[in-house]
């Protein structure tokens, strides 16, 4: 299980390379041929006792993160990558470019806001990265604009089965993919790990229109609200309850034949699964599934509560289901023939 | 290059976007002067090749969009009073008082007009004007106004360009005629300057609506890089140091997700080595230009952005530096004149 | 005439669940082209082979609606909006699920202000008494459509899915009523336009075609104190210039401009400021696709009462005919 790895390399959108570097090392001892594109996006190619069939798989490497955009004296002014809360920024720590310098995000202490402020949330533009530069020269030196940002944290188990990371939203689908890769198929199998989906799925289409597949699943940290609060109806996913299946979503309206069929597989495997409640949010499949003439997508997602935050928390046994499923789901595939093509009407 | 002179024509030609078929041929003429072959497509996207020396046979797409924003014939009233609607990021607040010309069977001048200030409560004067609310009075009468005019007619600014001190241009549509001289400016400076690659320069449309002109654009050349030319916001009291340029302090070389990273860095390199000035914009996500389109275009494609700053974006004053302009060409053409082996490090 | 407007209208196809509307137009049209295959969205697509110029005709068949994404243990489902669903529209109404389950759609009365009206806070009541019953009738997942029956009232039109089924029911005349050409023609009923015009971008790049015309329908400007709009319902059919998805290509605006005007009907212009339509995607696939589109006016859009007039969609069928033959 290569999550730990996974989740303490730092690959905010569009600077992937810490992770793809990984992944691709990873990866060269399984795949047949790797290609990576223009924009960074990693295509594993592992050929299969048959080429009637391209089945692509797809999990994204970038996280959410940050980049410096200016400086306040010797302090860093930033901007969010991707869709960051707000609320949560106080007082985290961060690691500031290539060579992770350390630093912390800086606020007012509340003894020193007015009164008037003390009720609202800080907003981000009154926030500051403190890397403990002196003067400005130091910070723009160590720290040059447009550099990246990632969360620090260290990946720990608690609880139970419980672990706490970074970046799960999707190192965990790049977890899933890499043991995947080390089986052979009955069908040419594209695993790519794609960049920037979480500045709009930017890397996946690009993926997609070179692999022009068949089929594609995309394997997804997704968000899980079964938390005080919200009520049972409002809970998108609920940790520790297996293999999230997504019905729709705003970017996409996975083939409801493949989606049955995952759930029908699930469940003569004895594999946990459950579908996704909310409609809300988007992912890969939105893009790879208008690529070209149309592709058969679905998307299979680990729970993951607090997504987005440097203290995402999922279960193990719920990444065990999803790679289960993702596995059995592959293996069906193979002893079919004509399955693949029975997903189209 | 008289560039005065050139902006001037250029930022007046009218084109609102999805009407440029006219000024598409005008500046057509205009890369006929130093292009191997000019071409203009379906959508009137114009695009100028011109030919390398050879060598690996790439292809470097440079674009620059030509559309301006603009207003269209929605309705015409019983008195002749014609409403509008709006093409692009037009700020219904700064329509006030303009004059325009309704471009219909013939063109017709025209003013903005509204309700009176003394005619509105004290709530209603507090509230920014809606599109809604404003008219065009072309002082003819309604039949002659019903004969000329029909709806989806296209409405322009009409603008008379101003020379500032120290060599700035007030005018209309500098976004993005701007770049369209910078376009013209790595013309003539490449016809100084060995290149291997070949060069498709795009006038692009659609720009305004949705990057819409660029997308076709690249998906047609499908080029190995591309280089997007836009404007950025100028310094302008009142803005966050953080996301607006001064103008006369050179060009804008956009670095973030959207940009190739190597060969970003590449551009900023050869500025740094020609003594050119630029200033560096970062972004973190959608760039709001063409590259956001042309970078996933087929199967990806690595983009640059430069941009060159402007004040008052979206008005009829928009206002910039020429050196901005001249150090923008001089700097995308100094870095296509680049070997392809050194291209070739860059990616290395 | 209007007994297969009524058809069409009365099927349950929300987006992404064409299967059933599919399969009638199907039926209706496949004997009068040469080939029909559905492809891996669930386009159908028809085509009249030719030699001379390649069109595309698109008319989206889904509809907006409702998706179950909870039961409750006493048997009230909550739901996600398939498409532009009004929240305060759906007040009120019933929705109709595939197998023929009726629901009523209300909101928690321990609501403040109506204005504060969340998706999250309705519900869907099928009359079960307890979770169990509840999904006997309905699974999570499932979609329904919005009731609302096709009456004919003079030359009105008044129905649930007029938009788009109209515009299905256009397409589906013309194919009938098609003159001698030599165009190849490729009719494409087209899926999940309400959730983001996906359909019609595959189907155009797969096709390729010269030029595009799609057949939807528009707002109209002519209710009380209606939001300003020229177009009128039974002013003839509109003739697309404008909408947020795309500026139609100068070409096919004229096309059919003259093709009205050959067959002297009544035709109006639209300028839609608010929404967009499947030429919205197909005119930036593959390249560039000029497009244009035919629009029938209909009043209360996204509704169960939308309203229309017969002669405007009689008209639009004919002003299809002429313009792709």
């Amino acid at each position: 299980m290569l999550i730990k790895e996974l989740t303490e390399l730092n690959g905010v959108s569009g600077n992937e390379d810490e992770v793809r570097e990984f992944i691709k090392k990873e990866a060269e001892k399984y795949a047949d041929e790797i290609t990576e594109d223009s924009m960074g996006n990693l295509i594993c190619y592992k050929k299969g006792t048959s080429s009637k069939y391209r089945v692509m798989l797809s999990a994204h490497m970038d996280e959410v993160g940050f980049m410096v955009t200016g400086y306040e004296d010797s302090m860093l002014k930033f901007a969010s990558i991707g869709g960051i809360d707000e609320r949560i920024l106080p007082g985290k720590r961060v690691l500031v470019g290539e060579k992770r310098i350390p630093g912390v995000i800086g606020s007012k202490p509340i003894h020193l806001q007015e009164k008037a402020e003390r009720g609202n949330n800080i907003k981000q533009k009154n926030m500051y990265i403190d890397i403990g530069a002196e003067k400005k020269e130091e910070a723009e030196k160590l720290a040059p604009l447009g550099e990246y940002i990632a969360f620090h944290s260290l990946y720990t188990e608690f609880g139970d089965g419980c672990i706490k990371a970074k970046a799960l939203d999707d190192r965990i689908g790049c977890a899933i993919l890499l043991e995947i890769l080390k089986e052979t198929y009955q069908f040419d199998l594209y695993v790519c790990f794609t960049v920037q989906e979480e500045i709009g799925l930017r890397g996946a289409g690009v993926a997609a229109f070179r692999v022009n597949p068949d089929i594609a699943i995309v394997v997804e940290g997704t968000t899980c609200s079964d938390v005080p609060g919200a009520r049972e109806h409002e809970y998108s996913t609920v940790m520790g309850q297996g293999a999230a299946l997504t019905i729709m979503d705003r970017t996409s309206y996975p083939n409801k034949k493949l989606v049955e069929f995952m759930c029908k597989t699930a469940q003569n495997r004895n594999i946990p699964v459950q579908y996704k409640q909310t409609t809300t949010g988007g992912n890969d499949a939105g893009k790879i599934q208008l690529t070209r003439d149309g592709v058969v997508v679905a998307s299979v997602s680990v729970p993951c509560r607090y997504i987005h935050s440097p203290v995402s928390v999922m279960k193990r046994e719920d990444y065990e289901s999803c790679l289960k499923l993702v596995k059995a789901v592959l293996d069906e595939f193979g002893s079919d023939e004509n399955l693949i093509e029975s997903f189209c009407v | 290059m008289d560039y005065i002179n050139i902006l001037k024509d250029l930022s007046t030609y009218p084109g609102v976007s999805g009407r440029e078929d006219k000024l598409s041929g005008y500046i057509a003429k205009m890369f006929e002067k130093y292009c191997d072959s000019v071409e203009i497509d379906e959508f009137y996207n114009v695009i100028g090749i011109k030919k390398g020396k050879g060598g690996l046979g790439r292809r470097i797409m440079v674009t620059a969009h030509i559309d301006e924003i603009g207003l269209i014939v929605k309705s015409i009233d019983e008195k002749g009073f014609v409403t509008v609607s709006n093409i692009g990021g037009v700020d219904s607040k700064v329509l006030l008082a303009q004059e325009v010309i309704i471009h219909g069977k013939k063109e017709i001048y025209g003013i903005i007009g509204a309700k009176p200030p003394h005619l509105l409560t004290a709530e209603e004067i507090k509230k920014a004007v809606k599109m809604e609310d404003l008219v065009i009075d072309t002082g003819l009468l309604a039949e002659e106004v019903r004969e000329n005019v029909s709806i989806g007619d296209i409405i322009t600014f009409k603008v008379d360009p101003f020379v500032l001190q120290n060599n700035r241009l007030s005018s209309k549509s500098l976004d993005n005629r701007a770049g369209v001289a910078a376009l013209l400016d790595i013309m003539e400076n490449l016809t100084l300057l060995n290149h291997n690659d070949d060069v498709w320069f795009v006038a692009t449309v659609q720009e305004e609506v949705g990057l819409r002109g660029a997308n076709i654009a690249a998906y047609n050349i499908n080029p190995d890089l591309a280089i997007v030319i836009d404007v950025c916001h100028g310094q302008i009291p009142g803005t966050p140091k953080e996301s607006v340029f001064p103008v006369g302090k050179g060009p804008a070389v956009a670095i973030g997700p959207n940009l190739h990273r190597k060969y970003s860095r590449k551009m900023i390199e050869v500025a740094k080595e020609e003594n050119i000035p630029y200033q560096i914009d970062v972004e973190p996500g959608d760039t709001g230009t063409e590259a956001w389109a042309v970078q996933i275009s087929r199967e990806g494609i690595p983009t640059l952005l430069v941009s060159i700053p402007l004040k008052y974006m979206h008005t009829v004053i928009e206002t910039l530096s020429i050196d901005d302009i001249k150090n923008t060409g001089r700097l995308i053409a100094r870095f296509i004149s680049m070997t392809g082996n050194e291209m070739e490090e860059v990616l290395c | 005439m209007f007994d297969l407007l009524k058809k069409l209208t009365g099927i349950v196809g929300v987006s992404g669940n064409e299967e059933e509307i599919r399969e009638a137009i199907k039926e209706e049209i496949k004997d009068c082209v040469d080939e029909v295959k559905v492809d891996a969205l669930g386009n159908l697509i028809a085509v009249k082979k030719g030699k001379g110029k390649k069109i595309m005709v698109a008319a989206h068949m889904d509809e907006i609606g409702i998706m179950v994404t909870y039961i409750d243990d006493n048997g009230f489902l909550r739901f996600s909006a398939i498409g532009g669903v009004s929240r305060y529209d759906s007040i009120g109404q019933r929705v109709k699920f595939k197998n023929g389950v009726v629901g009523a759609v209300y909101y928690e009365e321990k609501l403040d202000d109506i204005k504060n009206l969340q998706l999250s806070k309705m519900y869907i009541d099928i009359g079960a008494k307890s979770k169990e019953e509840a999904k006997n009738m309905v699974q999570v997942g499932d979609v329904a459509c919005f009731v609302g029956d096709t009456v004919l009232q003079g030359d009105t039109v008044i129905s649930k899915a007029l938009d788009n089924r109209s515009g299905c029911f256009v397409v589906v005349k013309a194919i009938k009523e098609l003159k001698e050409t030599d165009n190849e023609i490729y009719f494409v009923f087209t899926v999940q336009e309400e959730v983001g015009l996906r359909g019609a971008r595959t189907a155009a790049f797969s096709i390729n075609p010269d030029i595009a015309i799609a057949v939807d329908v528009t707002m109209t400007g002519d209710t009380p104190e209606s939001h300003p709009m020229e177009v009128k319902c039974g002013g003839g059919p509109a003739i697309k210039i404008k909408d947020r998805s795309v500026l139609c290509h100068p070409e096919v605006r004229r096309l059919l401009e003259e093709s009205a005007k050959r067959i002297n009907i009544p035709y109006q212009l639209e300028i839609l400021e608010a929404g967009g339509s499947d030429p919205g995607s197909i005119h930036l696939t593959a390249g560039g696709i000029p497009s244009g589109a035919i629009s029938i006016p209909v009043r209360y859009v996204h509704s169960p009462v939308e309203t229309a007039s017969m002669s405007d969609i009689n008209n639009a069928v004919r002003l299809l005919v002429e313009a792709i033959c």
